[in-house]
C-alpha cells in the first residue's frame, strides 16, 4: 500500500501578518515557513506509523510550490518518508493546487492520500475533497482516528454535532486533525538522512486557474478595552445588553 | 440561471446557519437578477421547506433517498450536481462546516468552478466576482476574484444576519439515480452530542484557559455557560492536557469561531489563540494579570481571580434574566 501525504508550507504561527504592494501581496520578508501543523502532526506521522507497522510499503510527500518550499520539504523528510515530490508551480487557487496533486497522483497509483484538515494560511480546507473528486475516490474529512487493515480503512471523524466511525475500502482520501497521531520531533539521524532522500521536481500539468486573490485587509483594531470592577458584574451584564447588544 | 443553496436541518428543523445561507443566496440572486433554489435532503416536511421562502428561497428541490441520512460527500455531490444542472446554477452556496467543506470542493472540482471557502462578505460584482474571506486563521482577510462561469462559495456561520420576511417556496422532488458506488462508505457508529449547540454555530461562547488551574474548576464555567445558554470552548493547552475535549479547542490550530460574545477566562491571549477568536463581535476578558495581552484585544475587561469573578458574573446574569 502506497501513501501520498500532502505537505503545505505555511508561515510560522507567531507571524504578524503584513501585506505589500498596496495590500495585494502577503509580505514574506522575515517570515519563517513551517510545515502546516495538521500535515506535520497528524497526516505525516500517521503515514509513518502505518509504514513502521508494515501496513504501508511506501510514504511519498507531495508539495505544490517553487524552490523556496524545499527547506520545508526537507524538514518533513527529516521526520520520515521515502521520497518527496515538488510540483514546480505556485498558486493561491485551490482548484489549481488540487488539480496539480491529482494529476501527479494519477501517474503513481496511490492507495491512500492524506492531507491536513486545512492549511493555516488560507484556511480553505478544500484540497482533500477536490483531489478525491478528481481521482473519483471516496473522501473522509476531519478524521480523528485512522486504522487500516486488509485494504479497508476504519476512520473515526467529526460530523455535524458529533462523531462517526466509518469503514471504507481503499483507495481513499482522508483529511486529518487532532487525534490521528501524536506530533514527533525529528532526530539527528532523520535530519542527516533527509539530506540524501530523493526530492523529485516535476513540471506542473496544464491546469486552469479559476480564482485569484486580488487584495488583503487586516481586521480593524479593537478601540480599547473598557475595564469593569470585579465587584460590579451587574454593570458588565448591563453593558453587554445595552451597549454591545449581544445578550 | 439560478443561485443554488444546500440547506441543512436537524430532525426537520432548518439550522440557523442554513437560513443565513438562504438569505445570502437571495442577496446574490437579487444582484444577478435571478432566483434562489434550495436543496434539502432527507426527512423534512413540506411546510418547513415552503417556509424557506420567508428567507428568500423561490424553490426547494427535495430528495428523500434514505441512504443520504448519513452524510457522505460523494452522494451529496451527486445530488448537488443534478440540482445545479437542472437549475443552470451560476452560484452554488454552502456552509463552511463539515458538510460544506466536503461537498462544495468536490462540486467545484467537478464543475471546474472557482471556490471561495469561508466567505465573510457578499460578492462585489463591480470588480468581477470578488468575495471577502478569512485567511491566516482570522489574522487577516483576502479578497478572492472568482473567474470561472460557475462559482462555489462556503459561508462562515454566524456572519450574516437572518431576517425573516414574507413568502413561500415551491417544493419539487429531485429524483436521482444513485449507484452502489455512491454509498460505498459503511457507517459503523454515530454518536451525537444531544441538545447542545455546536461551538461553531454558537452565538455566545464561554472559554477557559490554563488560568482555571484544572478540570475540577470547570463546573464554575459550566454554570456561567448554562445561565447564558452559551457553548464552551478552551485554549490549546487545556485540550492538550485533556482537561477538556479536543473539539472545544479554538485558535489557529483549532476551531475558528465568530460568536456575538466571547468570554475568555484565564486565557493569556497568545497570537495563536487570538487568531481563532478575533472575529467575535464582542470580547470579554477575565484575567488576574493586568498585563495579559488578551486585554488589548478585548472590548470589556475584568481584572480578578476567575474563580471569584465567574460566580459573581453568573449571579448577575441570573438577576438580569429575572428582569428581562
Ligand atoms: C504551532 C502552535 C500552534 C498553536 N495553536 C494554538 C491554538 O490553536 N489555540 C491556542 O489557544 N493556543 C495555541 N498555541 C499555544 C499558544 O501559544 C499559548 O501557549 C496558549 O494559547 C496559552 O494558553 P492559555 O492562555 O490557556 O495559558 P497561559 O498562557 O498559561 O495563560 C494562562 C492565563 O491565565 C491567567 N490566570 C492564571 N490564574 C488565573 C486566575 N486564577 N484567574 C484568572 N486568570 C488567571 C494568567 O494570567 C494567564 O494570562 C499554539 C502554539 C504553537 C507553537
Amino acid at each position: 500500500m502506497k501513501i501520498l501525504v500532502c505537505i503545505c508550507p505555511v508561515p510560522d504561527t507567531t507571524t504578524k501578518v503584513a501585506f505589500s504592494d498596496n495590500n495585494t501581496h502577503f509580505n514574506t520578508q522575515g517570515v519563517t515557513f513551517i510545515i502546516n501543523p495538521y500535515d506535520e502532526w497528524y497526516s505525516l506521522v500517521r503515514a509513518l506509523e502505518l509504514k513502521e507497522a508494515g501496513v504501508a510499503t511506501a510514504v511519498h510527500l507531495v508539495t505544490v510550490g517553487k524552490a523556496d518550499a524545499e527547506p520545508v520539504i526537507r524538514k518533513a523528510l527529516a521526520l520520515g518518508g521515502d521520497e518527496a515530490i515538488r510540483i514546480d508551480t505556485d498558486s493561491n487557487d485551490t482548484y489549481a493546487v488540487a488539480a496539480q496533486i491529482a494529476e501527479y497522483a494519477k501517474t503513481d497509483g496511490y492507495d491512500l492520500v492524506l492531507c491536513g484538515k486545512e492549511s493555516i494560511d488560507y484556511n480553505n480546507g478544500t484540497v482533500g475533497a477536490m483531489v478525491a473528486e478528481l481521482l473519483d475516490m471516496n473522501y473522509l474529512g476531519f478524521a480523528a482516528k485512522i486504522d487500516i487493515a486488509g485494504g479497508t480503512a476504519t476512520v473515526t471523524r467529526e460530523i455535524e454535532g458529533g462523531e462517526e466511525t466509518d469503514a471504507c475500502s481503499l483507495p481513499l482520501v482522508i483529511s486529518c486533525q487532532k487525534g490521528v497521531a501524536e506530533a514527533r520531533i525529528p532526530n539527528m539521524r532523520g535530519i542527516m538522512a533527509a539530506r540524501t532522500k530523493p526530492l523529485k521536481v516535476v513540471a506542473p500539468a496544464a491546469v486552469d486557474t479559476v480564482s485569484t486573490i486580488v487584495g488583503y485587509e487586516l481586521p480593524p483594531a479593537k478601540t480599547g478595552v473598557k475595564m469593569i470592577s470585579a465587584d460590579n458584574m451587574d454593570e458588565l451584564v448591563n453593558l453587554l445588553h445595552t451597549e454591545a447588544k449581544v445578550i | 440561471m439560478s443561485v443554488l443553496v444546500l440547506v441543512e436541518h436537524s430532525q426537520g428543523v432548518f439550522k440557523k446557519k442554513s437560513l443565513e445561507a438562504v438569505q445570502y443566496a437571495a442577496h446574490v440572486a437579487k444582484e444577478l437578477g435571478t432566483s434562489v433554489t434550495a436543496v434539502a435532503v432527507g426527512n423534512v416536511d413540506n411546510a418547513a421547506m415552503q417556509g424557506l421562502g420567508a428567507y428568500g428561497a423561490n424553490k426547494v428541490l427535495h430528495t428523500t433517498e434514505s441512504r443520504l441520512e448519513n452524510f457522505n460527500s460523494r452522494a451529496y455531490t451527486k445530488v448537488m450536481l443534478a440540482a445545479a444542472q437542472k437549475e443552470s446554477a451560476k452560484v452554488i452556496v454552502g456552509l463552511h462546516d463539515t458538510v460544506g467543506k466536503a461537498v462544495s470542493p468536490r462540486l467545484a472540482a467537478r464543475l471546474k468552478a472557482g471556490m471561495v471557502a469561508g466567505a465573510v462578505g457578499y460578492p462585489d460584482l463591480s470588480k468581477g466576482f470578488v468575495v471577502k474571506k478569512n485567511v491566516f486563521s482570522g489574522k487577516a482577510f483576502a479578497f478572492v476574484n472568482v473567474t470561472s462561469d460557475v462559482k462555489v462559495i462556503t459561508l462562515m456561520p454566524n456572519t450574516f444576519q437572518v431576517v425573516k420576511g414574507e413568502g413561500s417556496a415551491t417544493v419539487e422532488n429531485l429524483d436521482i439515480a444513485f449507484d452502489d458506488k455512491d454509498f460505498s462508505i459503511q457507517v459503523k457508529e454515530v454518536s451525537k452530542a444531544s441538545g447542545s449547540v455546536p461551538l461553531s454555530e454558537a452565538e455566545l461562547v464561554v472559554s477557559g484557559g490554563r488560568g482555571l488551574k484544572g478540570p475540577e474548576n470547570w463546573h464554575v464555567l459550566e454554570g456561567l455557560a448554562k445561565e447564558l445558554g452559551a457553548a464552551l470552548a478552551c485554549s490549546r493547552p487545556v485540550a492538550d492536557s485533556h482537561w477538556r475535549p479536543h473539539h472545544e479547542h479554538v485558535g489557529q490550530t483549532g476551531g475558528t469561531i465568530r460568536p456575538n460574545l466571547y468570554i475568555a477566562v484565564g486565557i493569556s491571549g497568545a497570537i495563536q489563540h487570538l487568531a481563532g477568536v478575533n472575529g467575535s463581535k464582542t470580547i470579554v476578558v477575565i484575567n488576574k494579570d493586568a498585563e495579559a495581552p488578551f486585554f488589548s484585544a478585548a472590548n470589556y475587561g475584568v481584572l480578578g481571580d476567575a474563580l471569584e469573578v465567574i460566580p459573581k458574573l453568573t449571579e448577575a446574569v441570573k438577576r438580569f434574566k429575572a428582569n428581562h
